[in-house]
């Protein structure tokens, strides 16, 4: 095919692969890790399509590495409902791993929140010594804390670890330690802070959004963030990617398209 | 060498078109896609009120092609109105994709997106996956095609371009009766079938609405036959659409009759820079090729 050689013709992977149930483990009140009858080779940060056929299909980050590979899902909606009735044996459809994952670097310092934590967890187990700050509303929604035994843990309400915002914390350790780079995922309000810490202190960020997605291929558009595609070239994004991103941490849209505050896209996407 | 091409008045720096429903979600997608080298636009398809669409999965890669049912989930007029501003004032010219149920609608949106900076409006009476609209509600007959034609071209004084499906046994007819009713372009061809996949293991099609139109390599022979046979019935310019991976592939559909090509699925197996990428090996081998414009290979096939 002379000068078209590089060009990658498809071959049908981009099809869902049924795949089995192996384990299924409660993480907190809110959260169960789904281990794979299947080793997925991934980068820390990318991501799977989940299909439930007959209901649909969402993306879900990887948070275990290994022989079963494991995604993390917190209740929030019809979708992860269903999942979470399901058990040992069952199976489910599976296309990804997708997304460009994150870039790891030296003396990193580690933010997650709820259920951001669950792309951070590879990440972290790829990472040299890093500082990680895992925050959550209260105890019981805490994720990966006994995973990771040396993390800062923080809860809005005290229930365990600082009582407070992980961002708080973040800014406490940046009087006292240089980092090279913050990674961070959890709700957009809090990447977003993380982020302004960053830019502040003149640290490189690398924040994992998430918008409502549909092909998880780059085609359709949909999770677009100011031309930014999240299943493309996201959806870890870079301080320079994030600086020009107008809308990050303001707006998101739904599942038509329609454009609301973050406060009302996280209230109403699941719907 | 000239790459640019000139159609229904509309200035293109070089023959490539993103086609709708590809990335044409925001103002900022599409100038990222000018900036890649796409030497047009399209939005993804606007409709009178907001539509949720099919639900996932959507769209997905088989070994030929990727099949989707998206379902025209838009934001409607009102909103793609406020996204859509300043069209002129991107580096290429940008299409605006509407879509109605019956005539009136199309007008009302022609209307909407008027004053946008919009070069053109594109009206697809052809998705084969979206019940309402389409080959599914019956606007690909040529009855149908002339009657919602003729409401938007009334409606607007932008060019027409009618998007034609390629399911149609005489698709010379369609796209006659379009150009009788006054449009600007065709642009040839929507995505074909539909199609179905089925995952056996789960015993169900993958695609949540069922079916879906194909794209992609599998619908480019489809897609060449088609803007053949629209050259042979129309004096329109023909943007041909379907299946273009490469340089050779664009050639091959404007020497089928195409003025300028459509690309879509490309995106997915080539990157969001096929555009450029496209551009140059159409360059490379009409230098090769003793080739000094566009121009002098439109039809080529057909002498």
């Amino acid at each position: 095919m002379n000068e078209l050689e590089h060009v990658h013709m498809g071959n049908g992977h981009g099809l869902p692969e049924i795949v089995k149930i192996e384990k299924i483990v409660d993480e907190n009140r809110n959260a169960k890790t789904f281990f794979l009858d299947k080793r997925i080779g991934f980068k820390p940060g990318q991501f799977l399509m989940v299909w439930i056929p007959g209901l649909g299909e969402k993306p879900f980050s990887i948070s275990y590495a290994g022989a079963m590979t494991g995604i993390t899902v917190y209740l929030k909606g019809k979708f992860t409902r269903r999942l979470f009735e399901m058990n040992t044996g069952d199976r489910i459809g599976i296309r990804g791993p997708y997304g460009n994952g994150f870039t790891l670097k030296g003396n990193a310092c580690v933010v997650g929140g709820g259920a951001g934590i669950a792309p951070l967890a590879p990440l972290i187990e790829n990472l040299d010594d890093p500082y990680v700050i895992l925050g959550a509303k209260n105890a019981d929604e805490l994720l990966f804390d006994k995973r990771f035994p040396d993390a800062m843990i923080t809860t809005d309400d005290g229930s365990k670890g600082f009582s407070g915002f992980t961002t708080e914390l973040l800014k406490n350790i940046l009087k006292e330690r240089a980092f090279d780079v913050v990674y961070t995922c959890g709700p957009e309000i809090m990447m977003k802070k993380v982020f302004e810490i960053c830019e502040n202190a003149g640290i490189k960020c690398q924040a994992s959004l998430e918008r409502y997605m549909k092909c998880g291929i780059g085609v359709c558009g949909h999770c677009e963030i100011d031309g930014f595609r999240v299943c493309k070239d996201g959806p870890v994004f870079s301080s320079e990617q994030l600086r020009i991103m107008e809308s990050f941490g303001k707006t998101a849209k739904l599942k038509n398209g329609e454009k609301v505050s973050i406060e009302d896209y996280t209230r109403h996407r699941y719907e | 060498m000239a790459l640019g091409i000139e159609i229904s008045g509309i200035r293109l720096g070089n023959p490539t078109v993103l086609a709708s429903g590809i990335l044409g979600t925001s103002r900022k997608m599409l100038e990222r896609v000018i900036e890649n080298g796409a030497g047009a636009v399209t939005t993804k398809s606007i409709s009178l009120e907001r539509r949720d669409g099919h639900n996932n999965p959507t769209v997905i890669e088989f070994d030929a092609g990727l099949m989707n049912a998206v379902g025209y989930s838009n934001p409607g007029a009102i909103d793609a109105a406020s996204e859509f501003s300043d069209m002129q004032k991107l580096d290429a010219p940008a299409f605006v994709s509407i879509i109605g149920k019956e005539p009136g609608d199309f007008a009302k949106v022609a209307k909407m997106m008027e004053n946008k900076g919009f070069s053109a409006i594109e009206i697809p009476l052809s998705c084969p996956h979206t019940p309402g609209f389409g080959t599914l509600a019956g606007q690909d007959t040529p009855e149908k095609t002339y009657e919602i034609t003729k409401a938007v071209v009334k409606s607007t004084n932008l060019p027409v371009f009618v998007k034609i499906s390629p399911n149609i046994k005489n698709i010379g007819d369609v796209a006659q009766a379009a150009e009788r009713a006054g449009a600007s372009a065709i642009t040839a061809v929507n995505t074909m079938g539909p199609g179905m996949i089925i995952n056996i293991d789960a015993r169900k099609p993958v695609l949540d609405f069922k079916v879906g139109g194909v794209s992609g390599p599998a619908l480019k022979p489809v897609a060449v036959r088609c803007v053949y046979d629209v050259y042979e019935s129309v004096k329109i310019p023909i943007i041909g659409t379907g299946g273009i991976m490469s340089g050779k592939d664009a050639i091959e559909m404007i020497m089928a009759g195409a003025a300028c090509v459509g690309i879509g699925s490309a995106v997915y197996y080539r990157g969001i820079d096929v555009f450029g990428k496209i551009t140059a090996e159409i360059e490379k081998w009409m230098d090769k090729n003793g080739y000094n414009n566009i121009r002098e290979m439109i039809g080529a096939a057909h002498e």
